[in-house]
């Protein structure tokens, strides 16, 4: 299978390394030969946190460049934005609603420009929003944001259900399982695509 | 059995597998995976030592004493580690030694770009490089092989895209390796002059002998494709190489990054048409491919800053790059900034109030001197604010003396700050210390250190005081403070800045992020009250912003630490009383 790219994208400390922890590990069972890329450190630190995860038959590049990703995940509007020139034509965005001022904007020396996802949909781009705080709160804690999305993507991707929820069961603590197995039950159904 | 593993997981498999007994280390973003996963095996001694140049030395005792041992640090790690580099190139080894080493092209979280390939040439000792994790885990074996085979320490070349990156990787079996008995041998280990002009001429002979190797080891390969282009390169660039051109090229992966190979890179060259060299950083094979008298093309066409990808190539050979699309806004930057709750917050708070020089050093709150704080005057390295004060001092007299501070964590003030305090004791400046002590090792990600009390397990540990510790370097004025207390660390700073005798502020507060650490419930903004004055937004607390002309506290953020309702000069921002106090 040719390679695909999904991206995930978002503000250090909203637990994107999970959800690539995730989906490689799934991907892995799946057969497919993966690479996954993190930044850890600095950035780690409420900034700007990409992580790369590319799969196929053959995958060289841990990395995902401008015009390159199938999916971009991301947890944030704003980085929703800040990321959408690595999407390939006709990739998807999938996006988290909730808005996390960054220091310029908190500072009043920048604007969080509202208005980017209408942005990108006006130019064509395919935006799947999805209020995943929400999720994550009503399947009991809304640091499952990750694993709401996680659901949403599921619903693109040529992987059964239950290998998910297998996969969530790995990789989870146990006494968390049913909770994240939650969200993501909640973020695949989130209303009709 | 494959496994998806991390660089810096499948490295620390490969010290498992090679049967390594003894690994020291101090964390350093991208290396310090490295010796967490290691810790994981029973099999392995793990620790966190002061600081590289002590993991280093601690390595080579093992070694010296029979035993396969590593220690792993970033780039800047080998600068505190490069003497005893330069000198175990002369000792040689008895169990094999391998030092890992992790640069950051581009900088994710570091001070510096630099190519620690520069260090293998400098100190003769061959440097391996693998390009993923899967050949990270083999190629760690056979640097023990070589090690012990050429009576050599080994470098070990990682980067951040390496280190950092997942990919499958088989596993192996451990292979266990008996300590033999131990036997004296001062001709090879004690390096005074006498025995030392005798092993230089030996280094020499084991460059040529492992210059030899690099023609025929299996760590570099030919892969012959289209021959009308051939690259060489290694590492990471090999997966972007391989992304761009497939098998349309023919690619010299170099595995063995030092010494160079010669013949092999020649016959290479006369096989294909034109020959291109793309290493990040510096132009270390091209340079010696000039030297051998072979053209390329290298630094003419790639940057020597910061990190390539797949596009950096195309851009390079000119091929089309895929179509993108961006929103049309303008979209502010998401820098890292300090933690809602951060300890450091409210010291650094006191001392931009007071528009206080401070020399900074290496950590989380290196963040101190982005806006709205701009709390910091220098960030060098581990260690040199402490140094850097006592020169500012000596040099600016007794009116920077009094109104100069610099800050250090607990962590890397017992890895070089100490030292500084010492020198400040004994040539006398009346210098101010704060120790930024938050318990733990931050930016890295939360390792123990030495003043924890806690090791790299988990298990208890001695501590060391730095009260006492500060006391018996000579410093008679140590004071702690709680930095969550603002009229604290204010009467505190201003103190110490007006004795005319040097001190040390230990600023102490365990980092929020610790699991033992509860936050309490969010403050509350009583819009009633709030003026809307912006007091507040001073601190540059990510949880506080202005709504509306008022302020507010996002809640899923907000740990409830109170600072900023020490600033609010009408009772605005108030504390849940009642709810989880403590």
């Amino acid at each position: 299978m040719k390679v695909k790219n999904v991206m995930i994208v978002g503000v250090g400390g909203q637990g994107s390394l999970l959800a690539s922890k995730l989906l490689g590990a799934l991907l892995t069972d799946e057969g497919y030969d993966v690479k996954v890329s993190e930044v850890h450190g600095m950035s780690q630190r409420g900034g700007s946190v990409v992580t790369y995860v590319r799969y196929g038959d053959k995958v060289y590049s841990p990395v995902i460049s401008e015009g390159e990703a199938d999916f971009i995940v991301s947890f944030e509007r704003l980085e929703a934005a800040r990321h959408a020139p690595c999407l390939k034509k006709g990739g998807k965005i999938i996006v988290n609603s909730q808005m996390i001022d960054p220091m310029p904007v908190i500072t009043g020396a920048a604007v969080y420009p509202e208005n980017v996802l209408e942005e990108l949909k006006a130019k064509g781009i395919y935006v799947d929003e999805i209020d995943a705080l929400s999720i994550a709160t009503e399947a009991g804690n809304a640091k499952c944001v990750n694993i709401v999305l996680m659901g949403r993507l599921a619903n693109y991707l040529d992987i059964a259900y239950d290998k998910w929820t297998a996969a969530i069961e790995k990789i989870v603590k146990p006494q968390f399982a049913e909770m994240n197995k939650k969200a993501f039950d909640l973020g695949y159904h989130y209303k009709n695509l | 059995m494959k496994k998806l593993m991390l660089g810096n997981e499948a490295i620390a498999r490969g010290l498992y597998e090679a049967g390594v007994k003894i690994v020291s280390s101090y964390p350093g973003t991208p290396s310090t995976e490295i010796t967490e996963f290691a810790a994981k095996y029973d099999e392995i001694y793990c620790e966190w030592a002061p600081n590289e140049k002590v993991a280093a030395e601690v390595a080579f005792g093992a070694s010296l004493r029979g035993a396969r041992s590593a220690c792993a640090m970033k780039h800047v790690g080998l600068n505190v580690a490069a003497d005893p580099l330069f000198t175990l190139s002369y000792t040689g080894v008895n169990g094999g030694l391998v030092m890992i080493v992790a640069d950051d092209p581009a900088m994710h979280s570091s001070q510096n770009e630099q190519d620690s390939r520069h260090y293998a040439i400098a100190s003769k000792v061959p440097m391996i490089e693998p390009a993923d994790a899967a050949e990270a885990k083999e190629f760690i074996k056979e640097a023990y092989k070589i090690s012990e085979k050429y009576d050599t320490p080994v470098l070990f070349r990682m980067c951040t895209r390496i280190a950092h990156s997942q990919c499958p990787v088989e596993l192996c079996d451990r292979e266990e390796r008996e300590i033999p008995v131990y036997e004296k041998n001062p001709q090879k280990y004690i390096m005074a002059p006498a025995n030392a002009v005798r092993r230089h001429p030996f280094v020499e002979e084991r460059t040529k002998l492992l210059s030899e190797l690099g023609e025929t080891t299996a760590l570099n390969r030919a892969e012959m494709g289209g021959t009308e282009t051939g690259i060489i390169c290694s590492g990471t660039c090999y997966q972007y190489v391989k992304e761009v051109f497939g098998d349309s090229v023919s690619v010299l992966k170099l595995g063995l990054i030092n010494p160079l190979p010669v013949k092999l890179i020649q016959d290479f060259a006369a096989k294909v048409g034109k020959l291109y060299v793309i290493e990040e950083l510096d132009g270390i094979i091209e340079t010696h491919l000039k030297t051998i008298g072979i053209d390329c093309v290298g630094k003419e066409l790639f940057s020597p800053i910061g990190e390539y990808n797949q596009s950096t190539i195309r851009a390079a050979f000119g091929l089309p790059q895929p179509e993108t699309v961006s929103a049309d806004s303008q979209i502010p930057v998401r820098p890292p900034v300090m933690c809602s709750g951060c300890p450091h917050r409210g010291l650094f708070y006191t001392l931009a109030k007071h528009k206080i020089t401070t020399l900074g050093d290496i950590g989380c709150y290196t963040l101190g001197s982005a806006a709205p704080l701009f709390a910091l005057d220098s960030t060098l390295c581990m260690g040199a604010s402490v140094s850097g004060i006592h020169g500012f001092n000596k040099a600016g007299g007794k009116e920077s003396e009094n109104k100069t501070v610099c800050v250090i964590g607990d962590s890397t003030f017992m890895h070089s700050g100490m030292t500084g305090l010492v020198n400040i004791s004994y040539n006398a400046s009346n210098s101010t210390v704060i120790i930024l002590d938050n318990s733990i090792t931050g930016m890295t990600g939360h390792q123990q250190n030495p003043t924890t009390g806690y090791n790299i397990k988990g298990d208890p540990a001695a501590a060391v005081n730095l009260e006492e510790l500060c006391h018996a370097i000579g410093i008679k004025r140590v004071r702690v403070v709680d930095p969550y207390n603002l009229k604290e660390c204010e009467d505190a700073v201003l103190e110490e800045l007006a004795i005319d005798e040097p001190s040390v502020i230990i600023s102490r507060r365990p980092c929020v992020l610790l699991k033992y650490v509860k936050a309490k419930p969010p403050v509350k903004v009583n819009t009633d009250k709030c003026v809307g004055c912006k007091m507040c937004m001073k601190l540059g607390c990510p949880s506080v912003s202005i709504k509306n002309g008022k302020a507010h506290i996002d809640f899923t953020q907000c740990v409830g630490c109170g600072v900023c309702t020490q600033l609010c000069k009408f009772g605005a921002i108030e504390t849940e009383v009642g709810k989880n106090e403590g």
